[in-house]
């Protein structure tokens, strides 16, 4: 909150310890501020490095790289193989099937998960009775923190079955047969997977900055005569706005960058679900970008799918840098009220 | 939890039938998510608590991974969970001692101010980014000739698998908790207390030292343990830079550094490998896998409320 407080004495003391010419400190200082510039030399050259290597594949597709067109599936053996044969490197590459499903599925889940999260919070903080309050609170910690890994392994032996054997009818499954098949690893069962994910984490950050809104707001609210709903609803809530932007960028970059688990769940298939084919668009499997690094990484000692990965990987470093960004200009207003941590 | 009212919101004795609809709807969809998410996480726990105790058996623990078809033959998990203690205790040795002192400079120095504000977002940076990311970074860096001695090399080729590597990427996973914790810690200290030991002649780094990370400890340790459990939950960096080879692959005899620079696995990547999405197949196994893996979790989880009970009983200041 005020970070300028602790400078002070150092400012002030600054004379005392060049009267006794302490080394020491100076020596701490330099150690540690060196400490801090490697670590940030390292991540600045890894992000160099990244876009070096992806460099080929963009300069090869140009805008292209984000569009459509032919099958992405396709495309990866194409590039793999021109690499294994050390035959004339093939780029080509549409990235557009992976990238709309990385869209959907992280844009589904925490469209979901942020409108629960924003009740659940506002319930477990306000409304629950003190009982639930205790349990709720430990329960949430924990599943923000189980690996997503037994996420994945949960929706798989469980969701996706279900999805398939109950959900999808016979007919729908013949009625995409060639194309694709419908097997239960559906968009569905990735954004529902991802949503029981990330909740926890938007919870818990929501709940902590629903805590931090001074009492007197609410109880000076309360003695107009509001009502308990209204006036958390009107008074905490939205002094707690930014918050809420930070805990779904959080979330959102988790979402964004989960590959394990959404390669379990997803269907490893480079297809982009159509919203046109109407209830079976749920139930269409589709690959996002995260998940096609690990489905290709035994493919790495290839060059120019060793490119093609990058360039992925590139683009999701850009949007979790980008989501970052937000976050960071979305906490600027709450440092002004000094309300929230 | 330090806004708990100090004059208590009246109790209310009439009925919310006198709300508008649309508050009575606000109030009934918050209690009503309340207990679905209260339902979903008891079906989560318990389910996995089930799974895990049908299919736990003691001597999961002490066999190592085998190639097979059918339950009797692939044998327990052994080695993925020494794997998971391994890289974790790696990971944390390095993420740790950085964290704690990129977070002092952060807090106790920060100048220049363009290299603060640079590190400030390069470590929340840090913690978003996907590790799928971090993981595809470390096998081009780590397979460089000059690091080959982290890892197997064969015909001149080098590898790029081993301890190492996955535990030098994951220290980065887990950088960012360690750093902003004890951030947190160190701030919430008043200025007075650092003001007070100047005052008895003490250096800055003395300060650091015997005051101010001694009183910031529990929030380091909060910060370890929300690390670690980032750390051994990672899947992405273990199969992509220790091998998720299910068993331990030492590059030599020598009897713990050939280990370490050999291929091995963890927990989770023992899960993928057990998925039905995985090679394994083994679902049963992976149940068990998952079972302790999640106590592992909640271990840690406990550690942490521990840790910070501990502490709001503690010092005091002003």
């Amino acid at each position: 909150m005020d970070e300028d407080i602790f400078l002070e004495p150092d400012r002030e003391l600054g004379f005392l310890e060049r009267d006794r010419g302490l080394s020491q400190d100076q020596r701490a200082e330099l150690g540690l501020g060196a400490l801090v510039f490697v670590v940030v030399a390292l991540l600045v050259a890894m992000l160099a490095f990244v876009l070096h290597e992806a460099w080929p594949s963009f300069a090869h597709n140009g805008i292209g790289w984000f569009g459509g067109g032919g099958s992405v599936d396709q495309q990866i053996q194409a590039i793999f193989t021109s690499g294994d044969l050390k035959t004339a490197p093939v780029y080509t590459f549409h990235a557009w099937p992976l990238i709309w499903s990385t869209i959907l599925i992280t844009i589904g889940a925490v469209a979901i998960a942020f409108v629960a999260s924003l009740f659940i919070a506002v319930f477990m903080v306000e409304f629950a009775p003190p009982w639930l309050r205790r349990i709720l609170e430990p329960v949430v910690r924990l599943l923000a923190s189980v690996p997503s890994v037994i996420y994945g392994l949960a929706g798989v032996l469980v969701l996706v079955p279900f999805i398939g054997n109950h959900l999808i009818t016979q007919g729908e499954k013949a009625s995409v047969t060639p194309t694709i098949q419908l097997s239960g690893s559906s968009l569905l069962a990735a954004v529902l997977i991802l949503t029981v994910m990330i909740a926890p984490i938007m919870i818990a950050v929501f709940a902590d900055g629903l805590r931090a809104v001074p009492r007197g707001w609410l109880e000076g609210s309360l003695a107009l005569g509001i009502n308990r709903w209204r006036t958390f609803w009107k008074v905490g809530v939205r002094t707690a706005r930014p918050v809420f932007v930070a805990g779904t960028v959080l979330a959102t970059a988790r979402a964004l960058g989960e590959a394990v688990m959404v390669s379990m769940v997803s269907g490893g298939v480079g297809f982009a679900p159509n919203p046109v084919d109407g209830l079976i668009f749920f139930f269409e499997p589709s690959r996002p970008l995260a998940a096609t690094i690990i489905a290709n990484t035994e493919e790495l000692n290839s060059p120019p799918m060793k490119h093609t990965l990058y360039a992925i990987a590139a683009v999701l470093l850009f949007s979790s840098a980008m989501l970052s960004v937000i976050g960071w200009a979305a906490k600027q207003p709450m440092r002004r009220y000094g309300v929230v941590p | 939890m330090s806004t708990v009212p100090t004059a208590a919101v009246p109790k209310r004795s009439e009925s919310n039938a006198s709300w508008r609809l649309s508050d009575r709807i606000g109030l009934g969809l918050a209690w009503l998510l309340g207990l679905l998410f209260c339902a979903i996480a008891a079906a989560i726990v318990v389910y996995f608590l089930v799974e895990g105790i049908r299919y736990l058996r003691p001597n999961l623990l002490v066999t190592n991974p085998a190639p097979g078809l059918s339950e009797g033959q692939t044998g327990g998990f052994l080695d993925p969970l020494l794997g998971t203690v391994i890289v974790g205790v790696m990971a944390m040795a390095i993420a740790v001692p950085v964290g704690v002192g990129i977070a002092v400079w952060l807090s106790e120095f920060g100048r220049p101010t363009g290299l603060a504000r640079l590190a400030e977002s390069a470590v929340e940076m840090l913690a978003g980014e996907p590790s799928v990311v971090l993981a595809l970074f470390g096998t081009i860096l780590f397979t460089v000739r000059e690091l080959g001695f982290l890892s197997q090399t064969s015909h001149g080729i080098v590898l790029g698998q081993s301890f190492f590597a996955a535990a030098a990427m994951l220290s980065l996973v887990g950088l960012p908790m360690v750093v902003a914790s004890t951030r947190e810690g160190l701030q919430a200290i008043p200025s007075h207390v650092r003001e007070a030991s100047y005052a008895v002649g003490k250096t800055k780094i003395a300060t650091t030292r015997r005051v101010l990370l001694p009183a910031a400890r529990p929030s380091m340790i909060t910060g370890t343990m929300l690390g670690l459990g980032r750390v051994i939950g990672d899947t992405a960096i273990v199969l992509l830079l220790l091998g998720g080879t299910l068993t331990f692959g030492s590059a030599n005899s020598t009897p713990l550094l050939g280990m370490l620079r050999g291929t091995g696995d963890t927990l989770t990547g023992y899960i993928y490998y057990n998925a039905p999405t995985g090679d394994g197949n083994q679902p049963s196994k992976a149940y068990a896998a998952a079972f302790v893996l999640m106590l592992m979790v909640l271990a840690l989880n406990l550690g942490v409320d521990f840790v910070v009970r501990r502490s709001q009983r503690a010092v005091r200041w002003s």
